[in-house]
């Protein structure tokens, strides 16, 4: 095959892998998180919807029932797990309202542009090793999406345009509740932004570069393997930590949809598959944010004796995108871990956690940086 | 002749790093709209008035708009972000061009400038902090 058909095959192959993950995993995100949500609360929680394998029968025509053997009839999957699917699928069947005040475009435009830009940003986060070579073809594939060298930036300039999904949508629904969640969530959101790039940026100093791919050899080659920017910059990484959970709406941070407060924040308007859309770019959101967490300061793909950055083998490039898979839902499950774990922040000290502690701490801790590398290495 | 097709080449290098990101834009519009599509063929529609209205929890809204004036500090949290990111965002080059492998002096100059800067960011900071632009109430 020539040069150039392998590249386009592999980017169409890429973009398909990245666009299908977020609705694979997505589902099995929201079981998980209702799941440890009642066992933290001591309740069983979604534990009904199931499918035998023996329902197929009842769609085989009758002179073949029965057919299946009686062990592979009875397979059951987890109880429960199969829930998000029936939500799904009763949201997709649900009757489209629209507020009679709302701003048509709009109301319908904001679950789209929630969902886009962070679905879109994906792009930029390697999920495995640079130079896999295809089943020992000669082609190599760089397991990344988008390799532009300017990754952090552009992953910021093209995910934070996620906001504009949540503002349109408060806006567009006419509706009081929705706006007042929207323009909570715009001003939570643009201000933990500042606090996390400033934290990026002490570990981009660290690295020396803002290729992320760049960066997770860095941290793969640097102490034995274990060069870890979570090791080399703890402060950054937990600021990123906080300001990852805000810019996410997750609790502790979860003011735009303060229940009590707003009923349901930006999206109260919403039903049916619009509504599912925004739940979709929230949890997308949330997977792109640990993503980069885990690529910029948990070592991404790597991980010392099991994988070696600069090999070309099928085996150790499928192992790094395992590696990946597994850290991303180390730090997913955490998230959901600490949602159901901490109340909710009041709005004043929501604010000034942000700015007048994380930002100083980011700014401080950036300058510290600067100063050490320049004078101990 | 030479340098300009050195930079067409260039940016032609540049874009293909792009071009991937294009086409999983187009992916991620097509399950976006998709979605809607589907949701609006297989939803019944039966509207009427009083399910159309704003929701404000089963009664009648109290004000004919809800677009209606909120809080001055949002405004001022926009304009703050506005400058701080710009800010962040000319700190993003020094960040990526200081190494620590370059010649000592070198080092001390970039680190001068970058004390500086985020000198003056600091101050500016600090401004707003006595001016109690940060607080709410």
């Amino acid at each position: 095959m020539n040069e150039t058909l392998v590249a386009v095959l592999a980017v169409l192959v890429k973009a398909v892998i990245i666009v299908g993950f977020p609705l694979a995993i997505v589902p099995g995100l929201i079981y998980l998180e209702r799941k440890v949500c009642s066992y933290i609360q001591g309740r069983i929680g979604p534990n009904r919807v199931n499918l035998t394998i023996g329902h197929i029968d009842y769609l085989l025509p009758p002179s073949m029932r029965g057919a299946l053997p009686v062990g592979l009839a009875r397979f059951k999957l987890i109880p429960g797990s199969l829930q998000p699917l029936a939500d799904g699928i009763k949201l997709a069947f649900k009757e489209e309202i629209v507020p009679a005040q709302a701003d048509k475009l709009l109301y319908f435009m904001a679950p789209v542009l929630a969902f886009v830009p962070v679905a879109t940003a994906l792009a930029f986060i390697p999920f495995g090793t640079p130079t896999w070579d295809a089943f020992g073809s000669g082609h190599v594939i760089n397991l990344q999406l988008a390799s532009a060298n300017v990754g952090v930036l552009g992953l910021f300039a093209i995910g934070s345009l996620g906001v504009y999904g949540i503002a349109v949508g408060g806006w567009g629904s006419g509706s009081k509740f929705p706006l007042m969640g929207a323009v909570r969530s715009a001003a939570q959101m643009i201000s933990y932004e500042i606090a996390m790039a400033l934290a990026l940026l002490s570990a981009i100093v660290t690295a020396g570069t803002v290729d992320l791919q760049a960066f997770v050899l860095h941290q793969a080659t640097t102490w034995g393997g274990a060069g870890w920017l979570m090791f080399k910059q703890p402060l950054a990484a937990l600021i990123f930590l906080v300001a990852m959970f805000a810019e996410n709406n997750r609790l502790p941070f979860d003011l735009p949809e303060a229940e009590p407060e707003l009923v349901g924040g930006y999206h109260t308007e919403y039903s049916g598959l619009k509504f599912g859309i925004f739940f979709l770019g929230e949890y997308t959101a949330m997977i792109l944010m640990s993503g980069l967490f885990v690529t910029m300061f948990m070592g991404g793909w790597s991980l010392p004796l099991l994988i070696d950055p600069y090999a070309t083998g099928g085996l150790n490039a499928l192992l790094s995108a395992g590696v990946f898979l597994a850290k991303l839902f180390l730090v997913l499950g955490f998230q959901i871990w600490i949602r159901w774990t901490l109340p909710r922040f009041r709005y004043d000290q929501l604010m000034s956690l942000g700015w007048k502690k994380l930002v100083p701490l980011a700014l401080a801790n950036l300058v510290v940086s600067a100063i050490v590398l320049t004078f101990v290495s | 002749m030479n340098t300009l097709a050195g930079l067409a080449f260039a940016g032609l290098a540049i874009a293909e790093g792009y071009i991937p990101l294009l086409v999983l834009a187009v992916f991620t519009v097509t399950v976006g709209g998709g979605a809607l599509l589907v949701s609006h063929i297989m939803g019944p529609r039966r509207q009427t008035q009083v399910k159309q209205l704003p929701y404000e929890c089963g009664l009648d809204p109290i004000q004919p708009t809800a677009r209606e004036r909120y809080s001055i500090h949002f405004y001022l949290v926009a304009i703050l972000f506005i400058l701080f990111d710009l800010e962040t965002v000319f700190l993003f080059p020094w960040a990526a061009s200081f190494r620590g492998d370059m010649a000592g002096p070198v080092k001390v100059a970039l680190l001068i400038e970058v004390l500086l800067f985020v000198g003056v960011l600091g101050v500016g900071l600090f401004y707003v902090w006595k001016r109690r632009g940060l607080e709410w109430d």
